[in-house]
């Protein structure tokens, strides 16, 4: 794998720290006029998703982390796994709960979401920014509520609870941003 | 910006320059990477450097005699970009015959205050390395004690510090003063900090009181390095055995061989006059004239785009 040299360090790059993938989110040079050099550098640990701070001399190096985002497709919960294909190449990976995570709850059968494969297994999933899903519980609502009221909690087909208004109703698809877990809008059929 | 600049130095007598930014030798600072090219005076392949600073050159006028001058130009330093680096930067710097620290300190503080009228910028601060170094991290900057510094490291959530620093001193310093105290210093006022630790300095005297400080002093503002100035260290043989010794560390870490300047030494030899220089990086002042995130924003094309 490369080695990327601190100047290299930008926003995305995946690394090798302490022995976990992580991705650089911002990298600052810090140095005094008549001194030493160093890069103060944010990272994120994509096996935890901890976010820390870490410097560097600047001219120190980290290995490249064998890290890619690929588009693939959710089949299915065996009830121990979870799986998902590539589409084009039909290509199948599997993952447990805990590193489906919080994407578990926007995950519906046959929609298309990010797999990040380290080394080439998951490493975490992320859904696609809006998903479309169905009410499947919800209080009814009264007649003549409009959306400017203060909403009411509605169950999804895959799980999630959302905050609904109230003219929406059991049954009714919407549209959902998984990165909120906000209700966006209804989607007529 | 650059006006007013002008009309202030106009106003005290103090003489513009202009010196080569292309020389045959360089600073042997071991923190400051430079250029080089080649320079065809055929038969012969000779090559030059780009100046880090026009220190050398000034000092070289200062000697035979110029009197107090000034000089807004270009310096460059190799391998620095980010957000308050571009590697080709504006530099003002000005030398002052027979002025101490103290009265150059004077005019830094009115040169800020006229750039910033209008910014309704707070009174000048002035306070001792020492002293900031150890209200803002309870440790002694002059007294090297390893257990402490690392405890302190990790006290921070800086464990790193032990490695990259190890038992050097400078490094240590470096690394704190930049993570915990500079970010503290000059929040909408000029913070001056003077009484740098001997080994911290390379051109700078040794202050006669407190040998372990040097007669330097850097300017903050908002947490943003903006300059460094010096009484200005006048003993030729002093300054040859610093050179010798920032070369010899060179060669040990095996950096890019710089060429030292033998023609500064001769000029402190026939005697540089008694006076305090300072440097101020234009660019990040006019950054904090204009509340600039980064650099990039005042150049006109930073080095990626140049």
């Amino acid at each position: 794998m490369a080695i990327y040299s601190t100047n290299e360090f930008k926003a995305g790059l995946k690394v090798m720290l302490d022995n976990d993938p992580c991705a650089i989110i911002e990298n600052e040079f810090v140095k005094p006029g008549k001194g030493q050099a160093f890069n103060r550098v944010k990272i994120r640990n994509l096996k935890t998703g901890r976010v820390i701070e870490r410097t560097f001399k600047s001219g120190e190096s980290l290995e490249g982390a064998d890290v890619v985002d690929v588009e693939m497709q959710y089949l299915y919960n065996d009830g121990q796994f979870r799986h998902f294909m590539v589409p084009d190449t039909f290509e199948q990976y599997q993952c447990d709960e805990k590193i489906v995570g919080d994407a578990g709850k926007w995950l519906k059968d046959q929609d298309s979401c990010t797999v990040t494969l380290w080394n080439d297994s998951p490493l975490a999933i992320s859904p696609a920014n809006f998903v479309e899903l169905t009410i499947v519980e919800t209080d009814p609502g009264v007649r003549g509520d409009t959306s400017g009221g203060g909403g009411k909690p509605a169950t999804l087909d895959t799980g999630a609870v959302v905050r609904v208004p109230l003219f929406v109703q059991q049954g009714e698809v919407i549209k959902v941003d998984t990165r909120t877990g906000e209700y966006v809008s209804r989607v007529k059929e | 910006m650059l006006a007013r600049i002008r009309r202030f130095f106009a106003e005290r007598s103090v003489l513009e320059v202009e010196t080569p930014l292309l020389s045959h030798s360089i600073g042997t600072d071991p923190q400051l990477e430079f250029f080089t090219t080649e320079y065809l005076s055929l038969p012969l392949r000779q090559t030059l450097f780009l100046q880090t600073s026009p220190e050398f050159a000034m000092k070289r006028l200062l000697a035979a005699g110029s009197g107090s001058i000034y000089q807004i130009g270009k310096a460059f330093r190799n391998g620095e970009s980010g957000r308050f680096h571009n590697p080709e930067f504006t530099m003002l710097e000005w030398y002052r015959v027979n002025f101490t620290l103290p009265q150059l300190m004077d005019e830094i503080s009115d040169l800020i205050g006229e750039l910033f009228s209008g910014h309704s910028l707070q009174e000048t601060q002035r306070v001792s390395y020492q002293d900031i170094f150890y209200s803002l991290t309870g440790l002694d900057p002059l007294v090297f004690c390893y257990q402490d510094y690392c405890a302190f490291a990790r006290a921070c959530q800086l464990p790193e510090a032990v490695d990259i620093c190890g038992h050097d001193h400078a490094m240590w310093l470096d690394f704190i003063f930049s993570h915990k105290v500079q970010p503290h210093l000059g929040g909408n006022t000029l913070c001056m900090v003077y009484g740098y630790p001997a080994c911290q300095s390379s051109l700078a005297r040794v202050n006669e009181q407190f040998p372990l400080t040097t007669d330097r002093v850097e300017l903050f503002i908002n947490g943003i390095e903006l300059g460094n100035g010096y009484y200005e260290l006048s003993d030729a043989e002093e300054q040859d055995r610093r050179f010798n010794k920032e070369l010899a560390i060179r060669h040990q870490q095996q950096l890019p061989v710089s060429v030292k300047d033998n023609r500064l030494i001769s000029a402190l030899e026939s005697g540089l006059p008694e006076c305090s220089g300072v440097a101020i990086g234009l660019d990040r002042l006019l950054m904090l004239l204009t509340n600039s995130a980064s650099i990039e924003d005042v150049l006109s094309f930073s080095i990626h785009r140049a």
